[in-house]
């Protein structure tokens, strides 16, 4: 489903992905991990499609509904458009426009690219109600403005239950469990877990072992200054919780 | 047409001009001016000398110094004072008479005069430089007992309402443009709403500049008699030019017992180009008088064009329990300046005022929220609530706010809220991450900043106001 080859990319001139390496085949999950500044976080934006970041080199194949797509040419609205997800780790917010507005504006969007049929208000109020649940999300949130004074937990929360309306088939959570209680944490997972399906993946970006716990990892990639050092299955999390990360990357 | 007029075309579809022949004396401004134009308008002895006493009292004025902006400097005796298109019939007795030039270019504006195609539920005064040029749905109006027609035509029909009225909420001595829009003033709306009347139509004014190097001075007078109720639009375009043009407005609103005014603008004057060459200089007075007890006036002004726009429409809260409104987006993009804001004066008893004002600064702008709440001795209970936010977009644009508050009563309560804030490059990466186009992020971004403004706009303004604020905004965003 995604193919990543040889990727460098940066920010402001500095280099920070040194070549990444990464295939992620449909109904995987993948987890990456790695020390603060290993660039986790330019990663995601980058497959999302950040435009403050530049990409200086390699490439990034998609495969979706029997289409091969240059994921690097496409702006980041298409990318989604094509089920591409990212639950970014500090949700933005959007002063005045409420989630129902905006996550039926957003699953147009998606259903139009895709040939769907559009849904009326009526019936995407029902739709996002239920994905609420899911998340154990109140429902006045579906009138409040997106993510304004939510706590840390409740937006965290809030980019999982986008994902349940919008429906990706390749979802990156960047470290969806950062400022997550032990509760929270449980509800997430058990949200993402619920939404795991054949044909579609999951890249879990993360700093802690600790929701992986939860959300079981087909592979662990640890990703040390912009390259992938070592890729295993869901083992060597505990091998890093364990022993931290200082013998991966001597 | 050059390919460079027709390049900023596409940015203001307003910017054409219409090629037609003008009724158009020379330049410059003396007495006589004034005289032609009162003899123009077939105006009765008491209209002249009303606008004489006004140009002797500007002549001793001084061009206002304080805001925050500069201009070059205006030669007032470099102005045409009266511009009319020729028509065949000079005096059209409907708008079926009404020269088809003109039909068509209020056509292309998207203001449709003639009878077929005329706007469902609002009644237009259609106003091209000096003069009006037609108003539809008089005569049913007419039937309710509601007088809508242009300011010249009322002078001359109505001229106990008019002395009665005009300048008892903006008297011609009241500030440097008020003063020289009532000397020179041409043409505007005239609304009379009679006792107990709820006006079953929106009624609107369309202004538009077309002819070159002439000022436009517009005057409108809009009255609500007891327990009435009247909602008024207006609608404002110019042709592109390299030039600086001046538009000095005047309109008063008075608002009797029980009665209600709601007048909402957009402004879309044409605001010059990238540089900041030409565009109009939108220099205005608007004021309310709730003259009556529990009246209510409230203005909501989208203002997305102009070079400059400096204006505060006011309210006199005279009446007990009368009530004034505010609700304002302010737009700004390029090199535009818009200093705006209100004044809210409590004078009756628990009287209210809430003031929303929105202002969206990009490029090299520069937007300034200035506002006075003025509670006096006698208004026992009174209330102000005001929130001023700005939004920057881009690092080169300015927002200030101006709050003053003036309390002589101490059972008043005064609040007043003010943030700024910046849309940017991760909000937008947000919306679009989650499918949304450039387009639809802008939209959702600037709906939910002006919410509280948009919502009290009648419904077809509110969509075209929101799309023009898109159209305006897409250069600058990215």
């Amino acid at each position: 489903m995604l193919k990543i080859k040889d990727l460098h990319a940066g920010i402001e001139g500095k280099e920070i992905l040194k070549g990444i390496n990464l295939n992620i085949n449909a109904g995987e999950v993948h987890a990456i991990m790695g020390p603060n500044g290993s660039g986790k976080s330019t990663l995601s934006k980058v497959i999302a499609g950040h435009p403050q970041y530049e990409v200086t080199g390699g490439s990034i194949e998609y495969e979706v509904n029997f289409k091969k797509l240059n994921l690097l040419g496409m702006e980041p609205d298409l990318r989604a458009r094509e089920g591409v997800f990212l639950a970014f780790q500090y949700p933005v917010e959007i002063p005045g426009v409420s989630s129902s507005v905006f996550l039926r504006a957003a699953f147009n969007a998606i259903c139009r690219h895709q040939g769907a049929e559009e849904m009326d208000p009526i019936d995407f109020d029902k739709y996002l109600r239920e994905k609420m649940k899911l998340l154990e999300m109140d429902e006045n949130f579906i009138d409040r403005p997106v993510n304004v004074d939510f706590s840390g937990g409740e937006k965290k929360r809030n980019e999982i239950v986008q994902m349940a309306v919008l429906n990706p088939r390749l979802a990156v959570l960047d470290e969806t469990d950062s400022g997550l209680d032990i509760d929270s944490m449980k509800i997430v997972a058990e949200g993402v877990n619920k939404l795991r399906r054949k044909d579609n993946a999951v890249l879990l970006i993360t700093h802690y072992q600790r929701l992986l716990q939860f959300i079981q990892p087909d592979f662990v990639h640890i990703l040390y200054d912009g390259k992938i050092v070592k890729s295993e299955g869901k083992e060597l999390a505990l091998e890093v919780e364990s022993r931290g990360y200082d013998w991966l990357i001597k | 047409m050059s390919d460079v007029i027709k390049q900023k075309e596409n940015e203001y579809r307003y910017g054409f001009h219409t090629d037609i022949s003008e009724d158009k004396p020379p330049k410059g401004l003396n007495e006589d001016t004034i005289r032609l134009i009162s003899a123009k308008k077939k105006e009765p002895e008491w209209m002249l000398e009303w606008r004489l006493k006004a140009f002797r009292h500007w002549l001793q004025m001084q061009e206002p110094s304080w805001p925050n902006f500069e201009y070059g400097p205006i030669d007032y005796q470099d102005i045409y004072y009266y511009a009319a298109p020729k028509q065949k019939n000079e005096s059209p007795a409907s708008l079926s008479e009404v020269d088809e030039e003109l039909v068509k270019t209020f056509d292309r504006l998207g203001i449709p005069l003639s009878e077929q195609k005329r706007l469902t539920g609002v009644a237009v005064d259609a106003v091209f430089d000096s003069i009006s040029v037609g108003t539809t749905h008089q005569g049913e109006l007419a039937k309710l007992g509601i007088i809508f027609c242009s300011m010249s035509e009322a002078v001359i029909h109505h001229p106990d309402l008019v002395k009665k009225y005009l300048g008892s909420v903006v008297p011609y001595t009241d500030n440097f443009y008020a003063s020289l829009n009532s000397a020179v003033f041409s043409d505007g709306s005239f609304c009379y709403i009679p006792q107990g009347v709820r006006c079953p139509l929106e009624l609107s004014t369309y202004f538009r500049i077309n002819s070159e190097n002439t000022g436009q001075f517009e005057r409108t007078l809009i009255i609500a008699e007891d327990n009435s109720y009247v909602s008024y639009l207006e609608g404002c375009t110019a042709p592109i030019r390299d030039t600086n043009q001046l538009h000095a407005a005047v309109v008063e609103l008075v608002a009797l017992d029980n009665a209600e005014i709601k007048y909402s603008t957009v402004q879309n004057w044409y605001s010059g180009d990238k540089e900041g060459r030409g565009g109009i200089y939108n220099f205005v007075t608007k004021r309310g008088k709730c003259k009556g007890a529990n009246s209510k006036i409230s203005w909501t002004q989208v203002e997305a064009g102009s070079a400059i726009t400096w204006k505060y429409p006011s309210v006199i809260l005279q009446g007990d329990n009368s009530i004034g409104k505010f609700y304002s987006v302010a737009l700004t993009n390029n090199h535009m300046i818009a200093d705006t804001g209100t004044k809210m004066v409590h004078i009756g008893k628990n009287t209210k005022s809430t003031i929303v004002s929105k202002g969206i600064s990009s490029d090299f702008a520069h937007n300034s929220y200035r506002g006075l709440v003025k509670i006096m001795p006698t208004a026992d209970g009174a209330r102000n609530f005001s929130q001023c936010d700005s939004m920057l977009v881009g690092n080169n644009c300015s927002a200030n706010t101006f709050p003053y508050i003036e309390v002589e009563n101490n059972t008043a309560v005064v609040e007043h809220e003010a943030s700024t804030s910046k849309i940017n490059a991760e909000q937008m990466f947000y919306l679009r991450s989650r499918g949304l186009d450039l387009e639809e992020s802008i939209s959702l971004i600037i709906n939910g900043f002006c919410k509280d403004v948009f919502k009290e706009l009648p419904l077809e303004f509110s969509v075209e106001a929101v799309k023009l604020l898109e159209m305006k905004l897409e250069g600058s965003i990215g």
